[in-house]
């Protein structure tokens, strides 16, 4: 599904250095320390940021030079995910029509996409009056409507309480089973990415230095992960 | 909220002498207007033109300024390129900048015998009228501009970078970034923007005592100063004074209910947006234009004033020396009056203790502006003194005043900041009053101490309103003095002046805010 082949960028004095494999339908977590890559990863693979070197691959498209909406993913940020002028409902409608002209079948897509995360109740209401949960459940929801085959988390549930995060990790794996996502999930927390994931990659330096499945990783786990544990 | 343990015994009492003092040096003045007030033949139709045009050029100046800053504040939101710091801190330059040396420097560009008139006549259209309204909405924009980009540049680099990557990954086209990302914080920003600069239009009175005047453009401010000064009908400049202060309270009023916007913006302006939208050439090209024509704009008018009063300079008569000379003391004499003012309400006010009540006296030479308090002093001191003998340091209290409001702007997150971070180790080491004062607070304070000061020196500097009514020919400002060189049509002297007081102008703020930057603590 996803393919980095000698990707490199450097910045202030930071080099990012990746080669990566992410075949379909894996949920894989990237692990690192404040300031290690993993952000600047994403970045690269959702195209917000152009490598110096390397190539990045889609289904076997080369897409390093297509622009961010050409690519065949959706992006969950830690923040700032959703309008705060906009109603649920219309938050989610922008992942088919960002004009927001509705036709029946689209509104009809979009309440079903809320109420597959359980909000069917609330879509009227905008993001303020809205807890941190449900707030989440709605970008989700969109996640979810715009059916990208590919799915970019970057600590998207970090703000959330640790009882909320484990039941949004669960609803995510769920909808993961029911549509053969697949997902690369930036964390800092191991116990999240065990919740979800089924391979881990850990990131020092702007390097990856350790990856594999999660059941390998969790049975015998190098010294690299042990701080994590 | 509880209030901070920390010493008490410092500035409580003089913060509130001082803000009671405040108080009397501007409701003293009002009294006197309103009591002088001949309001039994009410306002004439030349007052009434007054006021109609005091509403509709500040409305027209509001307008064009917001308006033109959108796009400039969106290119430079969004573009980076060599130069764009230096283009941001030029937007704050003219808050510092003496009116009439604007006046002068659009008059070189804008004016009959200015470049633009120049080009015209040689495709045989007719020459640029500076004069009146269109001169007076031309010179507020000028200064208001810069505001109003700097105000809606803020607010564009608050959106959150993730919305802009979210736009990008959703495919939004630029009409839908316009409408759910850009529109709704130009919802929130331009009101607040927009009222302000109809605040400070309407108070504007240098601008159209040089440009306006004439029954089409006489602004209040300006009808004040004729009816005092060429009518001497003193009842009419005080009810005058009071439709004024109306007006401002209205337009205040307004600015607080509406919005409240950071007029200190300029921090953290230096990190263009990334933008996917913006990536066509027709985008890169219409932010080019903007960019080019706001800096042209500013810099041109003053680029007219230095080139023009270079050479001028050495030849200045003996009587412009002697007028920059007391504008240095002047403008010395004020930034250490608006700091010793502001200092201690600063203290109060950051201690939470009547802090509402404190604000609104600090910012109560923005109802009431300068002319206004002028006119009553001048009223309450005739009885008593000459108010020409007194006309220096009336006019160095009443530019203190004016300058009241930034400097606590300046002063009071400075002060929360210390007493936050050291309020519980000075009371646990037993430091207060003076002690508390020296080793806490002042080498904290020391950059926006400078700040402060800078801007009430160059403000001062600057000035040419209420010393128009007070002074004696043999002892005005430098303002005055080119002012009247100016109706003298002795223009290189009056460029000279100009190009003078613009350096003496940027020079006392860089001396002060200089200096309170140089081993500040953090």
């Amino acid at each position: 599904m996803l393919r980095l082949e000698g990707i490199s960028l450097g910045f202030d004095g930071f080099t990012l250095v990746a080669d990566l494999e992410v075949p379909r339908g894996t949920r894989l977590a990237v692990l690192g320390a404040s300031g290690s890559g993993k952000t600047t990863l994403l970045s690269v693979v959702a195209g917000f940021l152009a490598p110096d070197h390397g190539r990045i691959l889609m289904d076997g498209v080369d897409v390093t030079e297509a622009p961010v909406p050409a690519r065949p993913l959706s992006v969950l940020f830690q923040e700032g995910n959703l309008f705060p002028h906009l109603s649920a409902f219309d938050n989610v409608a922008l992942g088919l029509r960002p004009d927001l002209r509705l036709d029946e079948e689209t509104r009809s897509r979009v309440e079903e996409a809320l109420s597959q995360v359980g909000l069917a109740a609330v879509s009227g209401r905008r993001p303020g009056a809205l807890s941190g949960g449900q707030r989440s459940r709605v970008a989700l929801a969109r996640l979810l409507l715009r059916n990208k085959p590919l799915a970019l988390l970057d600590e998207p549930f970090a703000a959330l309480d640790p009882g909320l995060r484990a039941e949004m990790m669960t609803l995510l794996a769920e909808l993961c089973d029911a549509t053969g996502l697949t997902l690369v999930m930036v964390s800092h927390d191991l116990r999240d990415a065990e919740r979800l994931c089924d391979a881990l990659i850990l990131m020092q330096d702007g390097h990856i230095v350790t990856r594999g499945t999660m059941a390998d990783l969790t049975a015998n786990p190098p010294d690299a992960l042990m701080p994590w544990r | 909220m509880a209030r901070r343990a920390v010493p008490i015994s410092l500035s409580t009492g003089a913060g509130g002498a001082v803000a009671a003092l405040v108080l009397a040096v501007i409701a003293l003045p009002l009294g006197a207007v309103l009591l002088r007030a001949d309001a039994s033949s009410g306002l004439g139709p030349a007052d009434w033109a007054a006021v109609r045009f005091t509403i509709w050029q500040a409305l027209l100046s509001a307008a064009l300024s917001v308006g033109l800053a959108i796009p400039v504040a969106r290119a430079l939101a969004r573009r980076d390129f060599p130069g764009r710091r230096a283009l941001i801190a030029l937007m704050g330059a003219p808050f510092i900048l003496p009116v009439i040396v604007a006046v002068l420097g659009l008059l070189a560009v804008f004016g009959r015998q200015g470049g633009i008139s120049a080009a015209l006549r040689l495709f045989g259209l007719p020459e640029l009228e500076i004069y009146g309204w269109q001169g007076v909405v031309l010179a507020h924009v000028f200064f208001n501009l810069p505001l109003a980009v700097r105000l809606i540049l803020q607010g564009w680099l608050a959106i959150p970078a993730e919305r802009f990557r979210l736009a990008a990954t959703l495919g939004f086209s630029a009409r839908d970034i316009a409408r759910h990302i850009e529109r709704p914080m130009l919802r929130n920003v331009a009101p607040g923007a927009f009222l302000v600069i109809f605040l400070i239009s309407t108070t504007s009175f240098a601008v159209a005592l040089t440009l306006g005047g004439g029954p089409r453009a006489t602004t209040v401010e300006l009808a004040i100063y004729q009816a005092f000064l060429f009518e001497f009908d003193l009842g009419r400049a005080a009810l005058l004074g009071l439709v004024q202060v109306g007006i401002c309270v209205v337009a205040g009023a307004l600015v607080i209910g509406v919005a409240r916007p950071n007029l200190a913006a300029g921090t953290g302006l230096d990190q263009p947006v990334r933008r996917w939208d913006a990536q066509t050439s027709g985008a890169r090209v219409f932010d080019g234009v903007m960019i080019a024509a706001a800096a042209a704009f500013l810099l041109l008018p003053l680029l007219a004033v230095v080139l023009r009063g270079a050479g001028a300079i050495p030849g200045l008569p003996p009587g412009v020396w002697m007028a920059a000379l007391r504008s240095v003391l002047l403008s010395l004499a004020t930034a250490v009056l608006a700091v010793g003012l502001a200092l201690p309400m600063a203290i109060l006010i950051a201690r939470g203790r009547a802090r509402g009540l404190l604000e609104v006296i600090g910012a109560l030479s923005i109802a009431v502006s300068p002319l206004v308090i002028g006119t009553g002093l001048f009223l309450i001191l005739r009885p008593v003194i000459s108010p020409t003998a007194a006309a220096l340091p009336i006019t160095g209290l009443v530019n203190a005043l004016a300058a009241l409001p930034f400097v606590l702007r300046a002063l009071v997150p400075g002060i929360e900041q210390a007493e936050a971070g050291y309020g519980r180790l000075a009371l646990s080491l037993g430091l207060s009053g003076r002690q508390y004062l020296r080793h806490v607070l002042l080498p904290r304070l020391r950059r926006p101490l400078g700040l402060g000061a800078g801007l009430a020196a160059a403000l001062a500097m600057g000035d040419l309103g209420v010393i128009t009514l007070f002074a004696a020919p043999q002892q005005g400002t430098l303002p005055l003095e080119m002012y009247r060189l100016m109706g003298a049509y002795r223009t290189d002297d009056a460029a000279g002046a100009a190009l003078l007081l613009l350096l003496l102008s940027l020079g006392v703020f860089w001396v002060f805010d200089r200096g309170g930057r140089l081993n500040a603590a953090t």
